[in-house]
């Protein structure tokens, strides 16, 4: 089976975020980036299948040169290649261009089995999944805690996840190819060895520009984005109120407090 | 006035409360239309509670597969209606469903999508947290109508009766929409407490609540004051309770009258689910966890000691 996993670098979510002055976009420049967290499980989760059933998996990532180090870091973890979509042009996409953009790019690859997070940390849009599958007319199955994959002996294969619901858990079945999203129940990411971090450093990672994918410059960034930030602002922190140690009333003072703000 | 459509969310066979508060947004922009995409019968279910938030017409789109397929179906209903009546602005919740289906529909439909809102003014300028709700952001779409998921508890819903008219959508449902077959819908117990994100109290335990056997502590607080039941993913991965109910980056985010942190520290990334709540309660046996620099109201003190005597005193006062 062919898999592609979709890799995203995110300013960490640890530390301190925001966005630029100049043109209201994420500050990446002075941000510690790491790789998306949810996607370290869609890794993992392609790595599982590529176990059982063979293949290949390479890793895709639209983001700036120093994306470039989220790959080296996904690739450690076992995918054979990885591709980069990288031009300066894209600064400042939205959700649009880049689903537009990861669409072409996957074209290049024409996976079976689409793998990534369920959402990213810092822009929790969770709508790239479905963006692509309606770009590229195949099957979306999202949010899974699940995945089981039944090849058919023709390279394709029925997939079936369970997502959870807020009334209990739903199970959805597709034939390939179809994008899957991954939440963080599904399975516990392997640690990189130690020799996965130096032939990490020899696979093959394949760079392409807006030319190369036929997209023009236009189409994407902050000039072609379909919404903009016309200001922002930091929140003022929120400040501490009153704090008492319980010398035997805490719970008593606490509901005192509650009863004060009409809660009981 | 134009149309604001608003994509009606039912969860057990009645209305949600986000959209409820949808409607009672939509009312600033336009006049408020509510769309029900499901399985036939769906409307008739819900139109009284619709008219009542102020719906002039329920658009009711039927069909087995609207339920039978993920999303997409749904999607491609809703196209087809905005397309129709050309809408002001398209309004869902921002739910896991409501992102997908408004995911698709703005492909569909070669429009901007915001997602995550809070506010929204009648001139399309919508407000948004974003960051672990450290920067606020005000923002537009700059391609066709506002099309945006409004956050669970940005507003209070108040009625505002209409003679709802009911108007039969034609839906058909190509191939292309149904590769994702629901085969299975499995309830799980679920207590009468209710979801999570639409409470407006909720308690939640962290590791300091140290066992699966003591979050009945953390459910008793929680039930004595009609809120919802929350976890830190520490007390999720130690498998105190359940995952559906984490709150924070990678969990549910809420936005309560009342939160209640009982032995969670505080990471940035649990505040990032709760720190927009109103009023902030914790309880710490560490005078200095994170938690108490944003607590309205802190206890210094054993949760195993507080909370069951809070739980007394409240059942005291009744
Ligand atoms: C990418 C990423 C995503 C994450 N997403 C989330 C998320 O969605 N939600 C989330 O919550 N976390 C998330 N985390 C984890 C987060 O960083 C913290 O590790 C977690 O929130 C800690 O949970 P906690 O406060 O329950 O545990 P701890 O940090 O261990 O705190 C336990 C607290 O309980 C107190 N305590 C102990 N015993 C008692 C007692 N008897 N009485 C009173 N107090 C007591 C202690 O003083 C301590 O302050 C994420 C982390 C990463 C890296
Ligand atoms: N620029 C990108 N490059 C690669 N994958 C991405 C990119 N943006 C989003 N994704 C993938 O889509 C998932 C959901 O992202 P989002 O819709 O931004 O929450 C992420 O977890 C990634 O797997």
């Amino acid at each position: 089976m062919n898999i592609v996993v979709l890799v995203k670098q995110v300013p960490d979510s640890g530390a301190e975020r925001n966005l630029r002055s100049d043109d209201n976009t994420v500050d990446r420049e002075s941000a510690t980036n790491v790789i998306n967290e949810m996607d370290e499980y869609a890794i993992e989760e392609a790595l599982r299948i590529q176990e059982a059933h063979g293949g290949e998996v390479t890793v895709l990532t639209m983001g700036p040169e120093r994306a470039g180090e989220s790959i080296r870091k996904a690739l450690s973890m076992g995918p054979d290649k990885a591709v980069h979509v990288v031009d300066d042009a894209l600064h400042g996409s939205d959700a649009l261009a880049t689903s537009k953009v990861l669409a072409a790019a996957l074209g290049t690859v024409n996976p079976d089995l689409i793998l990534c997070g369920a959402e990213s940390t810092d822009g929790r849009v969770q709508v790239m999944p479905h963006m692509l599958a309606e770009r590229m007319g195949i099957a979306a199955l999202t949010g899974a805690r699940k995945l089981t994959v039944d090849t058919n002996g023709a390279g394709g294969a029925t997939l079936t996840i369970e997502r959870q619901t807020e009334e209990g858990y739903e199970v959805v079945t597709a034939s390939t190819p179809a994008v899957v999203s991954v939440w963080d129940t599904i399975n516990e990411p392997r640690y990189p060895s130690f020799k996965g971090i130096m032939a990490a450093k020899k696979k093959p990672v394949t760079t392409l520009s807006l030319a190369d994918l036929g997209i023009p410059a236009a189409e994407v960034g902050l000039a072609g984005a379909y919404s903009a930030v016309v200001e922002h602002a930091k929140r003022p922190p929120r400040q501490g109120g009153t704090k008492v140690v319980d010398e035997g009333d805490g719970g008593v003072k606490l509901v005192e407090f509650l009863a004060s703000e009409k809660f009981v | 006035m134009a149309e604001v459509l608003v994509v009606v969310e039912q969860a057990g066979g009645a209305v949600k409360k986000v959209t409820l508060e949808m409607l009672t947004l939509a009312r600033e922009l336009g006049t408020p239309a509510a769309v029900v995409l499901g399985a036939p019968g769906a409307a008739a279910a819900v139109v009284d509670k619709l008219a009542e938030y102020g719906a002039a017409t329920v658009y009711a789109a039927e069909h087995e597969d609207l339920d039978g397929y993920l999303v997409a179906p749904k999607a491609a209903a809703l196209a087809d209606l905005v397309r129709q009546v050309s809408p002001a602005a398209v309004l869902l919740g921002s739910t896991q469903e409501g992102k997908e289906i408004a995911g698709r529909l703005a492909v569909k439909l070669d429009n901007g999508l915001l997602t995550d809102v809070t506010g929204l003014a009648a001139d399309g300028t919508a407000t948004q947290a974003i960051f672990a709700g450290s920067t606020i952001v005000t923002s537009r779409v700059t391609r066709g109508l506002p099309l945006v998921t409004v956050r669970p508890n940005s507003l209070t819903p108040t009625p505002a009766p209409a003679e709802a008219k009911v108007s039969a959508v034609e839906v058909a449902v190509d191939g292309s929409a149904k590769l994702a077959r629901i085969v299975e819908r499995v309830a799980e117990a679920k207590g009468a407490r209710p979801e999570l994100t639409e409470a407006s109290v909720v308690v939640s335990g962290g590791r300091g609540v140290g066992s699966a056997e003591n979050f009945k502590q953390v459910e008793e607080l929680a039930d004595l004051l009609g809120g919802a039941v929350g976890a830190s993913r520490a007390a999720v991965d130690s498998g105190f309770y359940p995952h559906q109910f984490q709150v924070g980056q990678t969990g549910k985010t809420v936005s309560p009258q009342l939160y209640i942190a009982l032995g969670i520290s505080g990471a940035i990334q649990h505040r990032a689910g709760m720190q927009t709540s109103k009023v902030i309660v914790a309880v710490n046996k560490d005078p200095e966890a994170p938690i108490f620099e944003l607590a309205d109201f802190g206890v210094v003190g054993d949760l195993h000691k507080v909370v069951p005597q809070a739980a007394e005193e409240i059942r005291k006062r009744r």
